[in-house]
């Protein structure tokens, strides 16, 4: 039987500051078996283990296609909240880790094929949803209009700057972003990212939208697309919740009936519309 | 039903004798610190013989008394659970090399055959539970192989407690199914059924008798007495639709003016799951223990992400309990959690019953009362 609780044995290959708190560690799995069955799907995530210390979940931000293509690097960027996160983000290249994955249901990407996909994250949500535009892109030709909608608390805070830049470039695709506080360099909105939905092209009847960030950001702009015209149905968003075990019996990530780590992170937004507005689930 | 064999009360260490000669750890209920638990035995002189019980809201205290029985009582504080689900286990321990790499290693699994009599219905029911969530998407190797070893000799009850319900739940007092052998108690023996290929072999090695159709039918009748003489009840209609329309109702706070947040029923529960993993590093820093232990939906603990507890609040958190263990879990494994064994209701300091708050909070029927 195998055993779903056993990490398997992961070196750091490159470390990136992002900002002060914020870290991308790219992993690569030592044992070369494993490394040729990983595979996973954008916004799944991963159950990394630090010696001694613990375990957390981390999104997967690599695409599907590093995996093809080999490179078979898991890049995971982390902020450093608490126990386990601060020491994470202090590896250096060549630093063993653990690693136990994929866990959950990402993006509907198979839903998304010919529609619109309206990408609308808060935070550090932009790690699950930066895999899920990589992807769009890499197919580029099987979607319709992308727009990307980044809020974030202070403008320091907004990494992968040169990314945003790049993928404003793209042909129909909306890049639009937020920040609560500016600085100086700023030159997009300043305030909330719900204030820039009605920027969006929204075609309702062919658009998708994938929100990730805090709860109630999500549920504000849910809100606002269902204003707008979209219907429940259209919008899925990725929750967070305790994670213990990622394999549903550690009962911790219980949202209602679901379990956050195997039916999410990423669920449809009818599906959790009633709960989201109730504080204490 | 056929009459079945007969077991008489003094060769019930024959039942024991050929379990232990099988391999068998022998694991049955014993008294402990004024409460029945289920521990290791190789005599029949340490059953609970002659005990009785008085459990309500709060209270369980055990009676002597002359009957010949060593079943004439529900239940005690722990179900079988901990035989499957242990409350505390290792699941892997990693070493640090001196190079820098790790390596895991799976905690071993156990494996010695452990045969338990006197298991009650709604036990083999919570069981039944614990199998659909421990061996389903992820089968857990920990418990499969704990659950592989089982023997199960259910007892049925003929002595329910002021707190079971098991009859309204469906799980009991007769047990069903998911045992490999089961008796029915009387004063001069077991009347002893097969429930699986396991029991049948095991069956046909005991010194049985033919069995008498009047007693049998004046044993089996005494299931159905205690089923008739179960106070509480679970409400009925659809639990998880009401108490999910509810969730504003002010029983919630009310019921959180008495709870203490202790966890206790939680621990008590032969159908909870929840449990946190932790690790334990070694002095020397060159292996470490992953674990994990049971956890209760009442720590604060429970519904922490970075710096915020999502439950922070009695209420919040006695509605997590009462929304899963008889709503969600409807639509999780496709019926309640709650099999009816009342150990909640008498393990409560307090004395709080659920299916009173149930009864009030499900009440109206017509869905948010606030
Ligand atoms: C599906 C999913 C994807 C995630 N993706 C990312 C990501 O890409 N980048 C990132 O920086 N963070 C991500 N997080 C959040 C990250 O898991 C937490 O920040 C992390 O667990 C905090 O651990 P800690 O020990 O440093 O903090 P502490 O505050 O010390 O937390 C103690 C323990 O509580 C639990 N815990 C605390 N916060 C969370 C949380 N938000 N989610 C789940 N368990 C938690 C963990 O078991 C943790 O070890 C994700 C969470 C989930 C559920
Ligand atoms: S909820 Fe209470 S009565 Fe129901 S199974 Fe759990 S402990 Fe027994
Ligand atoms: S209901 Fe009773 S046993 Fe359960 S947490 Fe509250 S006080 Fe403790
Ligand atoms: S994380 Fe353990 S059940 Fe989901």
């Amino acid at each position: 039987m195998i055993n779903p609780y056993l990490p398997l044995e992961a070196e750091v290959v490159e470390r990136i500051q992002e900002t002060p708190s914020i870290v991308t560690l790219r992993l690569r799995l030592t044992d070369p078996d494993a490394r040729h069955r990983f595979y996973c799907a954008p916004g799944q995530f991963n159950m990394l283990y630090l010696y001694g210390v613990g375990e957390v979940p981390i999104s997967i931000k690599s695409g599907p296609q590093s995996f093809l293509d080999q490179t078979l690097l898991l890049d995971h960027t982390i902020r450093a909240v608490g126990r386990v996160t601060r020491a994470l983000v202090k590896l250096e290249p060549g630093a063993k880790l653990g690693v136990r994955g994929p866990y959950g249901r990402g993006w509907p990407l198979n839903q998304a094929q010919g529609k619109d996909v309206h990408i609308i994250t808060g935070g550090l949500g932009c790690a699950p949803a930066v895999s899920v535009v990589h992807e769009l892109m890499r197919q580029r030709s099987r979607y319709g209009r992308i727009s990307v909608v980044q809020g974030v608390k202070h403008a320091d805070d907004l990494i992968w700057r040169d990314q945003y830049e790049h993928w404003a470039k793209q042909p129909d695709t909306q890049v639009l972003l937020a920040a609560d506080q500016a600085n100086a360099s700023w030159r997009w909105h300043t305030g909330m990212v719900t204030g820039l939905l009605d920027q969006l092209h929204l075609d309702t009847e062919r658009s998708l939208a994938m929100l990730c960030g805090p709860e109630p950001m999500m549920r504000a702009s849910a809100e606002r697309l269902i204003e707008l015209g979209l219907r429940p149905e259209q919008i899925w968003l990725s929750m967070e919740r305790n994670m213990q075990c990622a394999i549903g019996h550690c009962g911790h990530c219980q949202f209602g009936a679901a379990f956050v780590c195997k039916d999410g992170p990423v669920f449809n937004y009818p599906a959790v519309r009633e709960l989201l507005g109730t504080r204490g689930f | 039903m056929e009459t079945p064999d007969f077991l008489p009360i003094e060769r019930l260490q024959s039942l024991i004798d050929t379990l232990i000669d099988d391999g068998f750890r022998c694991v049955a209920p014993q008294v402990r610190d004024g409460a029945i638990l289920y521990e290791t035995l190789d005599s029949v002189k340490q059953l609970p013989k002659g005990i009785a019980q008085e459990q309500s809201n709060g209270r369980y205290r055990l009676q002597d008394t002359d009957s010949p029985r060593n079943f004439a009582w529900a239940n005690g504080p722990q179900a079988i659970k901990p035989l499957t689900f242990a409350p505390r286990e290792e699941l892997w321990y990693g070493e640090l090399k001196s190079d820098g790499s790790l390596k895991f290693y799976q905690a071993p699994t156990e494996t010695e055959p452990v045969a338990v009599l006197g298991v009650r219905a709604c036990d083999l029911a919570a069981l039944a539970l614990q199998d659909q969530h421990f061996q389903s998407t992820f089968p857990d190797p920990y418990y499969a192989a704990r659950r592989k070893r089982l023997l199960l000799i259910a007892v049925h009850c003929t002595h329910s407690a002021a707190t079971c319900f098991c009859h309204s739940t469906g799980d009991g007092p007769e047990a069903q199914s998911g045992y490999d052998l089961s008796l029915y108690e009387t004063d001069l023996g077991y009347f002893v059924t097969a429930g699986s290929l396991a029991g049948e072999m095991l069956l046909h090695r005991l010194p049985l008798e033919p069995g008498d159709a009047a007693l049998f039918a004046a044993a089996r009748s005494e299931t159905r007495q205690a089923a008739e003489s179960q106070q509480c009840q679970l409400p009925q209609g659809d639990l998880q639709t009401l108490l999910f329309g509810n969730l504003n109702h002010p029983q919630w706070e009310a019921v959180a003016e008495r709870c203490l947040s202790c966890g206790n029923c939680t621990q008590v529960c032969p159908t909870c799951f929840c449990h946190s993993e932790n690790e334990v590093p070694s002095i020397s820093g060159q292996s470490t223990t992953h674990e994990r232990q049971w956890d209760s939906c009442f720590s604060p603990g429970h519904s922490y992400i970075h710096g915020i507890t999502l439950r922070k609040e009695t209420a919040s958190r006695y509605r997590q309990w009462l929304t899963h263990k008889f709503g969600s879990w409807h639509e999780q494994y496709g019926r309640s959690g709650c099999v009816g064994c009342g150990r909640c209701i008498s393990w409560c300091p307090v004395g709080i019953d659920p299916t009173e708050e149930l009864a009030i909070i499900c009440k109206d029927g017509t869905g948010d009362s606030a």
